[in-house]
């Protein structure tokens, strides 16, 4: 008990480094997603291309790998760039490889999820927009994308879920996120299991306040809607 | 780019192919079995009977796979109870410990798919089946688990997804899976991009034979949403 | 003295869906405040032709003329046609306002939101402007004490009231109305057919698209019916009601036609 209390600091350093990582690749999954999904529902057949070559390579691939390749192939690409340029050695940091590999996964689950609800909005009310004289941005902007969120709510939680869940990968790369200070703390302390019980504890933390926070937001986005 | 360390590595990547296959499916395969009484038991009317396995989905679906293996690989020898005994020989091995976490964690998603599709059954095909005087075990048998397993069929088909790209996770802990043997690859050649994209191809091959699978099964067992055809 | 321009002209329109053509050589005059009721069985392309009008069906051939404008159309390489302007497109439908069969009301906002919402971002109304046209506009179809509430929350009769308001609020020249009631419950359809009346009495030039045929009788000016694709009869009510030319006329009236 007495060694759980010793190491809480460590460990809780390690929760925010989750956290942040988590926070920060939701944000790049979701600015990935909003283009993925316009660009998957366009009329352009290359963006149409891009984006379904994206999504399909990031469904099939397990993260751990594409996170592996970004990292050590990123480090690898930056430097070959830097030296033609002649920049000096520059060091990814696993914290921006984390991120930024997560975020582009992650993306590509969003693409889907925006796509699903973008196509779900009824198109009775998208009709009626054109029809008093909106453009085309208005309507997208005004009419589509407040509808869209109801729609896409339930999966964009999903993923949110899955995401906060895949940030333990980051300490695989060597991260200090929390799980692998639990690795560092158990190893001193030869109780691996307690520290990972502990991360486990807090991980459900987080998951439950997210589902918390994403029921609430699910309710206040039906107000307008009928339930079937 | 150097395809050479490759190809004249790729038995090592075969190797790989097949541990994973089969522990992939192993884990898919025991948690299958462990699913079906924690679903049927997590549909319970009963707080008492439904409180265990729903605080097990709760719990394997709200932790990270990596925790859960590490839980077991790293954490099992903690106890003097495993170690001194005949589980250790179990719990040492690696692969063992992967498996172990690979199939409770399934367990815990496709109870949570089941559990979620059987609830849905349409209680009008219940209330027909009672009419005609089955008992509650028939019910089960005959109407709500063929319906289930039908309407289950595409959640389920993304959990081997899942399942699949979980399985990665087991290079880390030493097993010479797709990752592992990737990993093996790029610490004696040192080529990071040609080791992982290889196994990245892998995977992707996989995960198309895996979708391509279930859209066959779908139209086989989805036979009876199809439009008629005239 | 020059004629008046006439508040809409359609001129021989055709529109096909693919190979099936719907509307076969359309032509007719709407003046305004005119009140022209639009019958025809299922399938004669009665709302396809309303939808036509405010383009949000492109024709395949033929013109419209809103208020002496034609609405300029270019012919593409693939064979589609498309409105060479699209802001003139957006200009004219700011004039014309569409009540739709299922309402299509904007879920996600108030009765009230909707009702201001295209006075404000297409005729860039100030909000208090618009705002102070909305309540005048709900008080009148009857949804004031309403203006708060979600339309998931509204029977069909009083979605259909706010519709109208919401067309109304962008003061358009002429309204397009696309059946209307046929998505209401018998007894909502009353209030809807009365606020419709009003308007009529008020001047307002509409095109109604309808099965009702007591306010084709009684409340409009003028009843046009079109039979597969092309129009059959065109004239008052009294003459068309108690003299139709057409046998298909004769037939929809006794109800063999569906």
């Amino acid at each position: 008990m007495s060694d759980i209390i010793a190491y809480l600091p460590l460990i809780m350093k390690g929760m925010l480094l989750t956290v942040e990582v988590a926070l920060i690749s939701l944000l790049i999954s979701v600015l990935l997603g909003m283009l993925g999904a316009v660009a998957k529902l366009s009329n352009s057949r290359i963006a149409k291309g891009i984006a379904g070559i994206y999504t399909t390579i990031i469904r099939g691939i397990p993260d751990l790998v594409l996170m592996t390749i970004l990292f050590f192939g990123g480090q690898i690409l930056v430097n070959n760039i830097g030296e033609k340029m002649g920049w000096e050695y520059i060091d990814v940091s696993p914290f921006i490889a984390g991120v930024l590999t997560i975020g582009f996964v992650f993306g590509a689950y969003m693409t889907e999820s925006f796509r699903g609800g973008i196509l779900a909005v009824a198109h009775g009310e998208i009709e009626a927009g054109y029809a008093f004289g909106m453009n085309p941005v208005q309507v997208f902007v005004r009419i589509t994308l407040p509808a869209m969120v109801r729609h896409a709510l339930p999966s964009f939680g999903n993923n949110w879920l899955v995401l906060t869940k895949t940030t333990a990968l980051i300490s695989v790369i060597g991260l200090q996120d929390m799980v692998y200070n639990a690795g560092l703390a158990g190893g001193s302390t030869r109780k691996p299991f307690t520290f990972y019980c502990v991360v486990a504890f807090l991980f459900l933390i987080i998951t439950g306040i997210s589902e918390i926070g994403l029921r609430r937001l699910n309710k206040r986005y039906s107000v307008g809607v009928r339930k079937a | 780019m150097d395809i050479r360390i490759i190809i004249d590595n790729l038995p090592l990547y075969f190797e790989g192919l097949w541990t994973t296959i089969i522990l992939v499916v192993s884990s898919l395969g025991i948690g299958l079995c462990l699913a079906i009484p924690i679903a049927l038991l997590a549909t319970a009317r009963n707080k008492w009977i439904s409180f265990l396995p729903k605080a097990y989905i709760y719990f394997f679906r709200g932790t990270p796979l990596l925790v859960q293996m590490f839980m077991i690989y790293h954490g099992a020898g903690q106890f003097e109870l495993v170690h001194e005994s005949f589980l250790w020989t179990i719990f040492k091995e690696a692969y063992a410990c992967a498996l172990i976490a690979f199939a409770l964690n399934t367990a815990g998603y496709t109870g949570e798919i089941l559990r979620g599709t059987i609830e849905q059954t349409l209680f009008g095909e219940i209330e027909a089946a009672k009419a005609c005087g089955m008992s509650v075990p028939m019910v089960y048998r005959r109407i709500i688990l063929p319906s289930t397993f039908r309407r289950a069929l595409p959640a389920y088909g993304n959990e081997v997804i899942f399942m699949l790209h979980g399985s990665a996770l087991a290079g880390v802990i030493t097993i010479v899976d797709l990752f592992g043997a990737a990993k093996i690859v790029n610490s004696r050649y040192f080529v990071p991009f040609e080791s992982f994209i290889t196994a990245g191809l892998f995977y992707l091959c996989l995960t198309f034979l895996i979708v391509w699978g279930f859209k066959r099964a779908e139209r086989h067992f989805h036979a009876y949403l199809r439009p008629r055809e005239n | 003295m020059t004629a008046p321009v006439e508040a809409l002209k359609v001129e021989s329109l055709h529109k096909s869906f693919g190979q099936i053509a719907v509307l076969k050589g359309i032509s007719f005059e709407a003046n305004e405040q005119d009140v022209i009721s639009i019958l025809g069985s299922s399938g004669s392309g009665k709302s396809t032709l309303l939808r036509c009008i405010n383009l949000l069906e492109t024709p395949t051939s033929g013109k419209v003329y809103v208020h002496g404008e034609l609405i300029n159309m270019r012919d593409l390489t693939s064979g589609e046609r498309r409105p060479v302007d699209r802001k003139q497109v957006e200009r004219i439908r700011s004039k014309l306002a569409m009540v739709f069969q299922q309402f299509n009301l904007w879920a996600h906002m108030t009765v009230m939101q909707n009702v201001i919402e295209a006075p404000v971002h297409v005729l860039k109304l100030s909000k208090q402007e618009a705002k102070e046209r909305a309540e005048r506009l709900l008080n009148r179809v009857g949804m004031y004490e309403h203006r708060d509430y979600y339309p998931a929350h509204l029977s069909g009769g009083q979605m259909q009231r706010t519709a109208i308001a919401r067309a109304l609020a962008m003061e358009p020249d002429m309204l397009l109305f696309d059946e209307p009631t046929s998505a209401l419950d018998p007894e909502l359809v009353g209030e809807v057919l009365k606020v419709m009346r009003s308007l009529a009495e008020e001047g307002r030039t509409m095109l109604v698209v309808t099965h009702e045929m007591g306010f084709a009788r009684e409340v409009s000016s003028r009843v046009i019916f079109l039979d597969e694709g092309l129009v059959v009869e065109d004239g008052s009510p009294d003459s068309v009601f108690d003299n139709p030319r057409s046998d298909r006329f004769r037939q929809f009236l006794t109800g063999t036609l569906k």
